[in-house]
């Protein structure tokens, strides 16, 4: 269809009543159906009926039955890769610790929360498999924004983000998680999703 | 004129009666109040409450207390006495219209006769529509004495849906007085005997149903306290304890309607094909005829948006009123060709 029809194309009403300085609006005119519609007793039915057929919208929804997840009793599964409450791992045959104090988790952190100081290991004191080892390691996970740059960052996978995402707490001094936090395995670990689920 | 009731009650069951009604009726408001909460959940795919007691069942009692020990606050631009009043008058004219709802026939309780209903009085609908439109006072001072042009602008909503819908209901049920021949509630109640009324009184029952869901401000037609666009209209300013009066008298004067629909239209205590149970049952009868209706009243609420303000209008004067009046002249003219 053209863009501008001939004016001897469009409707006889159209150029009837909206042909006014020449200009032929053809098929761009639509006929607008005010509500309600013609008769009274079609647009009384009409009524009736999509009255009758919201109510029995709502009632599907009682037979299919809530669909809460009752929160505290129930959680929902976190993915795999879910990026939860850090964790700070140790090597499983020596139980040394893999972090070496590099301190590049806290370079790369753009929220800045992440505190680390390290130290010599010594032949006596032997905390971790390299040089240095982290003396203090603290995450502030009240600044804490859980991108996973810190993990990213790591040479030596020592740190990784956790699947624990209930971490509210009473006090912002008890979200600084020291280092032997970050090291114990969670009190309660969140569900992790199935594959495929 | 209470002779035409046709008995008397010594003066110490009416005493009674009136404590068993209130104390019956102030019980069920809080069932209704979680039955709503409960079914709007489910209708929405959700639980509702259940936390405060088993399957949430006390949450009325919390809801109640909480509101009760809250302070009484008042704003400095509302008129004081009115304002202390409107909650009153609301819940009162609840209570008052509830006294009338017959929930069975008169029983032989002890060898006295007893009329398991507060009062049976020979004007029955006439006295709840003065209950009904004095009712709007509560509305219509609370709203104004607020102060408050959320609570003003609610109220004028609330006086001009009285004047559209009073009118229809009043006459949707002029073909049952007709039909019937008389006005005393029970006295219908007996006249419906063969057939319950609302199938030869259809259309009567259809506008009686929609001028209800105005007369207790439900949805849709809750444009007094529509709480999207007025804050909650005229009930904004209230707060505690008066706040909870109005919450009442609300849920009450939904029982009224069920009540009353059950009554006209339901057969009351009555069962269809010809069961006659003994007396004991007709109360759980009329209390079951009740609970669908209160059931349809919530379903409607989950399910219709609220009207908008000149829809309402043009509703309850241009459909609702002609219907009401066309049933009442085609029942006039079949009463009395048939006879």
């Amino acid at each position: 269809m053209s863009a501008t029809p001939p004016r001897e194309d469009a409707p006889a009403t159209a150029t009837a009543t909206l042909n006014v300085s020449g200009w032929s609006p053809g098929e761009d005119v639509i006929e607008v159906q005010r509500s309600p519609a013609p008769g009274a007793t079609r647009s009384a039915w009409r009524t009736f009926r999509e009255t009758a057929r919201g109510l029995k919208t709502t009632m599907a929804r009682i037979a299919e039955g809530p669909s809460t997840i009752q929160y505290p009793e129930e959680k929902v599964p976190v993915f795999p890769r879910f990026r939860g409450r850090h964790k700070l791992h140790r090597f499983e045959d020596t139980g040394l610790e893999k972090c070496v104090g590099c301190s590049l988790c806290a370079a790369a952190c753009p929220a800045d929360c992440i505190r680390v100081v390290a130290a010599e290991n010594t032949p006596e004191n032997r905390v971790s498999a390299g040089e240095r080892y982290a003396a203090v390691y603290e995450i502030n996970l009240s600044r804490c924004i859980f991108c996973g740059y810190c993990e990213v960052a790591c040479p030596f996978d020592a740190i990784t983000m956790g699947h624990d995402y209930e971490l509210s707490d009473y006090d912002r001094g008890d979200l600084i998680f020291t280092k032997e936090m970050l090291l114990a395995e969670p009190l309660e670990r969140s569900p992790l999703r199935n594959e495929g689920e | 004129m209470i002779a035409l009731v046709g008995y008397f009650e010594p003066w110490w069951i009416q005493i009674i009666k009136g404590i068993v009604i209130f104390a019956v009726g102030l019980q069920l408001v809080p069932v209704v109040l979680i039955a709503e909460r409960k079914l709007l959940g489910r209708f929405q795919g959700r639980y509702g409450p259940n936390r405060v007691g088993p399957y949430g069942a006390l949450q009325p009692l919390a809801d109640i207390l909480k509101l009760l020990t809250k302070e009484q606050f008042r704003p400095s631009t509302s008129v004081g006495l009115l304002f202390a009043l409107a909650p009153l008058i609301s819940i009162l004219t609840a209570v008052a219209a509830f006294a009338i709802i017959p929930f069975g026939d008169a029983q032989d309780i002890f060898g006295t006769k007893v009329g398991l209903y507060g009062i049976d009085v020979s004007i029955g609908p006439l006295y709840l529509f003065a209950f009904g439109a004095i009712a709007f006072y509560g509305i219509m001072l609370g709203g104004w004495s607020s102060g408050s042009k959320y609570s003003f602008l609610g109220a004028m909503r609330g006086a001009a849906q009285l004047i559209s819908y009073e009118v229809s209901q009043g006459l949707a049920l002029v073909g049952v007085i007709i039909t019937a021949q008389t006005l005393s509630l029970t006295g219908i109640v007996h006249a419906q005997a063969g057939m319950w009324y609302f199938i030869p009184q259809f259309f009567g029952f259809l506008v009686f149903l929609v001028a209800g869901f105005a007369e207790t401000n439900r949805t849709p037609f809750d444009l007094s306290e529509a709480d999207a666009e007025l804050v909650g209209g005229y009930n904004t300013e209230f707060g505690g304890g008066r706040f909870a009066s109005y919450y009442f008298a609300e849920y009450l004067n939904v029982l009224v309607v069920s009540g009353i629909v059950t009554t006209v239209f339901l057969g009351g205590w009555l069962l269809p094909f010809g069961v006659h149970p003994p007396g004991w049952v007709d109360p759980i009868v009329v209390l079951f005829k009740m609970s669908l209706i209160t059931f349809l009243f919530i379903w409607i609420r989950a399910t219709l948006p609220r009207l908008r303000y000149d829809q309402l209008m043009s509703f309850g004067w241009k459909v609702l009123l002609p219907l009401a009046t066309l049933n009442t002249l085609v029942t006039a003219i079949l009463v009395v060709a048939t006879h």
